[in-house]
Parts: structure tokens; sequence; C-alpha cells
């Protein structure tokens, strides 16, 4: 699946994007997958209460099943307006 | 409803101007964002946004307003990019017959955009560039809806 960084995930990650292979069930399955994987991500990922996650362009959560998403996409808290 | 989601500068005056024509126009109520200078500190203002999903969340923005208050039309203009101080940021218009509902759907539209469309702002000084934190204040105001 394609997964996307912004903002400060973006910048600690390195990469806007990224096709990453996987087999997690859930998003938090996910983050756990990656947090292990380099310490960019571990940085990243440190605090996922400071996170926000869209499944398919649209607000989720970290318990959501990642089962048939194509794009998932991590960034903060927005700052629209 | 309008939604233009766009990198260029634009004409508040002007967009609100051609934006209230129409016969049985009763009340016009709009909002512009400016790049706020930090007691001079402020270079620039960089806006980055998730280009698939950002149009697409504030037209969702969009139809709630429309289903809750009585409202002839709606345009969302937000930009993203590098800004410079002063520069117009995003603006909001509501048209309706009367202020009652203009003024509230406005301000829903305000408080939504503002932390439920996809932009994040990024502030540079002479100190270097930060990210703008969102507040808990701004969370906190989507419940009143």
């Amino acid at each position: 699946m394609n997964v996307m960084y912004f903002a400060w995930v973006r910048e600690r990650i390195g990469v806007p994007s990224e096709d990453v292979q996987t087999t997690a069930a859930t998003v938090a399955d996910l983050v756990e997958e990656l947090r292990n994987r380099e310490n960019r991500y571990a940085a990243a990922f440190a605090d996922v209460s400071a996170l926000r996650v869209a499944l398919d362009q649209e607000l989720s959560d970290f318990d959501a099943p990642l089962a048939g998403v194509r794009e998932v996409a991590f960034f903060p808290p927005m700052t629209g307006g | 409803m309008t939604v233009r989601v766009q990198q260029c500068s634009f004409d508040a005056g002007a967009e609100l101007n051609a934006f209230s024509q129409g016969d049985g126009v009763g009340a016009v109520v709009s909002f512009t964002g400016l790049v706020r200078d930090l007691d001079g500190r402020l270079h620039q203002m960089e806006i980055e946004h998730y280009s698939g999903m950002t149009e697409h969340a504030i037209k969702g923005i969009v139809a709630q307003a429309q289903s809750r208050w009585a409202l002839d039309d709606i345009l969302v203009i937000h930009r993203y990019g590098v800004l410079p101080v002063g520069a117009p940021i995003m603006m909001v218009a509501t048209k309706s017959a009367h202020r009652a509902d203009a003024f509230a759907a406005a301000d829903f539209l305000m408080d939504y955009l503002k932390s439920r469309a996809p932009f994040w702002k990024k502030e540079t000084t002479a100190d270097g560039s930060t990210w703008v934190a969102a507040k808990d204040d701004d969370e906190a105001a989507l419940e009143r809806w």
C-alpha cells in the first residue's frame, strides 16, 4: 500500500510517501511494524496521540482495519484556516 | 457551492463582490484569513496540504453546513505554498436570506476548516522554521456544533 507522511512526520521520516508491503491488520499494527524498522520511524511515531491518520483520504483512527485500504496517510493535527 | 484550493493569491474584495451578486440575497457573511506577522519576526508562512484529500474534505464540511442552515451559496478558497506576511491565506463566504444562518454557517465552516481540512502551517523566522501546533481550543471549538 501507499503510505504518505505530512508536515513534521514527513520531515522526521525523510520521504513524502513510500510503498509498504505489510500484512498488518490495523493501523496500530502498521505503526508498530514501522517503528521497529528504523530510528527515524520510531522518532516519528513515538507518540501516536500527537498524530492523525487517514485511510484512502478519509480521516480514520488507529484501531481501524487495513483490509482493502490502498493509501494510508499519517500527519499531525491539522492547522488550516 | 464553490471550493478552490490554489497556490496563487486572490483578491478577497473582488471575490466578495462577485459572490454577493444575485436577486433575493439578504445576507452575506465573509471571513478572510491573512498571514499574521509575529511582531515583525515572521519571514514567511508555508502551507502544506494533502492534495488528494483536501478538496474532498472541504466539500464534506460545506455539505454539512448546507444541511444545517438555510444557505443560498457557499464560497471557500484556501491557499497552499509559500506565503509572505499580509497575504491572504483563505476565505469563507456564506449567502443566505437572513443573517443568522449566514453568520452561524461561516463560523461553523471556519472551526471545521481549521481542524478537519488537511493543511499544515509552517512559520519561518530568523530563528528557523517551526510547524504551527494545533491548539486544544481548536478541537474544543468543534464540540459546540
